[in-house]
């Protein structure tokens, strides 16, 4: 288990618990049982307080948390038959961008998602979750093959941004962007993406032009990270606080504010902490969304889905 | 010695100094550091006498170089909700705005006016670097649906003019939300068959340029104009080396395959004339005699009260034809 900077006072408890525990094993005379449980509780009531009310930048830091399930371990968990399809028949194919064919409950769809990496090896091949132009242009033709066959698209968003790197930018990170977004305003087919974790600006949103866009309760969307525009607006990258503050990038203020239809309920702690859970709920999520969509004309989820975005900010927040 | 001498006088004396120096007689050149005579500069499209570097121009300068005669009408622009999130960082983002508005006696940073190029009938969008870094907020998508939408009204092709640093940070969420919405709009124009031209100008940066500024028919830069996704310093700070030179620059894009042309401004209007009458399907411009464009006024369907765009674009193709 990995401990963010703000549960540290947690960590304590719960591997004072553990210590105790780990004694009795070793000692079967001891009794520990009234203790580990006195800790035990002592650590949820923690838990409770700490996440009740977590601030903006905590959710940042929650969303980014290494533990929590990736898109590779939402598409084992809620999918069958997934048959990865790579390459954006230009370039390379980039690791930070996967996805393919599979089965969401028998019916053929095609999911397409950021993934980060969970060790260091695999952190570095997926490049951190930040995708290169081919990345994009690989959900592009994913998302035309999907066009061509009738089948949903399902993305699953979760990366920090868009790579900024000498190649990306020579091989046009810029338009590899626009022609994804334009993309998802194109294809004939019910599109739906969920927020996993982090929805890092124009890299996000070159996913998540969707019919139906839900967030995990944890998981934050912005048009910039806290620490840039700290240290753009605040000139002081240290005022992330302040700054993950103004930007409203929970997922609660963007449901008041129309950007997103629903929050899916993550465990107490976070994902991280009930990961089956999680996913689990986000399938029931996917169904629930698509179930809305499903069956509508092609014309008809295109021009709704263009709607949607274009009447998108006719109100902001409640002052 | 006391406060009066020490700070009332000589904030008295530099308020009436400044008055009898205006301060905008010389402008310094970003690029070579010339320092160049504002009359010269502006008669020169603001590109620099000595290097030729192309200094940032405003839409209403744009405009007035643009059209024909300089003349063209405003679109109306619907106003977005004011401050949307209530942000605040070190100041509050209403007193921002005005302190921009102030500065430079714009509403915001995007202008949008149609009229005629060359005789042929366009509408315009031009960005405004100078309006809080041209960023894209509500009001620049709102700006972008309106040109789309009234383009298609009138069967027009669009000529944007793009500058700007990126997304609108204190608008948070609903700036990145432009990126689709003007990316719908754009679609509004393919659906309708009509050419979508996109100038680039210094700089594009950020979530405009991975949205309408790179979704044109046709992609033109202007000279040594910086376009990206991520600026060079970001990029710097990310890989730890020293970029090549003229490294994201027009003319390192145009190597890469990403624009079609860079073109001097001083060229801008006649090659976009060429293009957009062959897009257009319209005869050959004839310098000095071009026909007038096909639907003359009378050709209007029925005679209804005029709106205030329709209004003085008549009165621009009177003056046009007066003089032409």
């Amino acid at each position: 288990m990995n401990y963010l900077d703000f549960e540290k006072p947690l960590a304590e408890i719960e591997g004072k618990a553990e210590e105790l525990r780990a004694m009795a094993r070793q000692n079967s005379e001891l009794d520990i049982a009234k203790e580990a449980e006195a800790l035990d509780q002592k650590a949820a009531g923690m838990l409770r307080d700490l996440y009740k009310d977590l601030s903006p930048w905590r959710k940042c830091l929650v969303a980014r948390h290494p533990d929590r399930p990736h898109c590779k371990d939402y598409i084992d968990a809620l999918f069958s038959e997934y048959t990865p399809l790579a390459g954006d028949r230009n370039f390379a194919d980039d690791h930070a961008v996967m996805g393919g064919l599979a089965r969401l409950e028998d019916r053929p769809v095609m999911v397409i998602g950021q993934e980060k990496g969970h060790d260091t090896k695999s952190r570095i091949e997926r490049n951190f979750g930040m995708a290169r132009p081919e990345g994009y242009r690989k959900a592009i033709r994913l998302m035309e093959m999907a066009h061509r066959f009738g089948l949903p698209v399902i993305t699953l968003v979760d990366t920090p941004g868009a790579y900024p790197g000498k190649g990306a930018e020579e091989r046009g990170q810029s338009e590899a962007i626009a022609r994804a977004t334009q993309k998802c305003l194109e294809i004939g087919v019910p599109l739906v993406s969920v927020i996993i974790g982090e929805g890092g600006s124009g890299g996000a949103v070159a996913l998540a032009t969707a019919n139906r866009v839900a967030m995990l309760e944890h998981s934050v969307y912005s048009v910039i990270s806290p620490e840039g525009c700290a240290s753009i607006l605040w000139k002081d990258a240290e005022k992330m606080r302040e700054a993950a503050e103004a930007l409203r990038l929970t997922a609660q203020d963007l449901r008041k504010l129309g950007v997103i239809d629903r929050i899916i309920d993550e465990p107490l702690g976070g994902a991280q902490r009930g990961r089956e859970e999680t996913m689990a709920a986000v399938g029931a999520a996917l169904e629930a969304m698509l179930g809305e969509i499903e069956g509508k004309a092609p014309d008809k989820l295109v021009s709704d889905r263009q709607r949607k975005f274009l009447e998108m900010g006719k109100k902001g927040l409640a002052a | 010695m006391n406060w009066i001498t020490n700070y009332v006088r000589p904030r008295i004396n530099s308020l009436f100094s400044r008055r009898e120096v205006p301060e905008n007689l010389w402008r310094k050149c970003d690029e070579c550091g010339s320092m160049l005579f504002h009359r010269e500069l502006a008669d020169n499209l603001n590109v620099c006498t000595n290097c030729g570097h192309h200094m940032p121009i405003t839409p209403r300068e744009r405009f007035k170089t643009l059209f024909d005669n300089g003349v063209y009408s405003e679109v109306k622009v619907p106003e977005p909700v004011a401050d949307p999130l209530h942000f605040r960082d070190q100041k509050r983002y209403p007193d921002r705005m005005k302190a921009a508005q102030r500065a430079t006696g714009e509403k915001e940073a995007m202008l949008i006016a149609e009229g005629e190029v060359g005789r042929t009938p366009v509408v315009s969008a031009a960005q405004d670097f100078s309006f809080m870094g041209g960023s894209m907020g509500m009001y620049v998508g709102n700006a972008i649906i309106a040109a789309c939408e009234r383009a298609v009204k009138l069967g027009r092709p669009l000529v944007l003019f793009s500058a700007a640093g990126g997304a609108r940070m204190q608008e948070g969420i609903l700036s990145l939300m432009q990126m689709p919405r003007t990316t719908v709009a754009v679609q509004m124009l393919r659906e309708a068959g009509l050419p979508y031209i996109v100038v680039l100008t210094h700089p594009t940066t950020g979530g405009v340029t991975a949205s309408y500024a790179m979704l044109g028919d046709v992609q033109i830069a202007e000279p040594n104009a910086l376009i990206c996704f991520a600026g060079p310093r970001v990029i710097e700070q990310t890989i730890r080396e020293k970029l090549p030179e003229g490294f994201q620059r027009a003319e390192y894009l145009l190597d890469h395959g990403m624009l079609d042309r860079v073109t001097h401004r001083k060229d801008m209007r006649d090659e976009l004339i060429t293009i957009l009458r062959m897009l257009m399907h319209q005869p050959p411009a004839v310098r000095g005699d071009l026909p007038p464009p096909e639907p003359l006024t009378p050709a209007e369907p029925e005679p209804r009260q005029a709106e205030a765009g329709d209004a003085s674009e008549t009165a621009g193709e009177k003056t046009d034809r007066g003089t032409g």
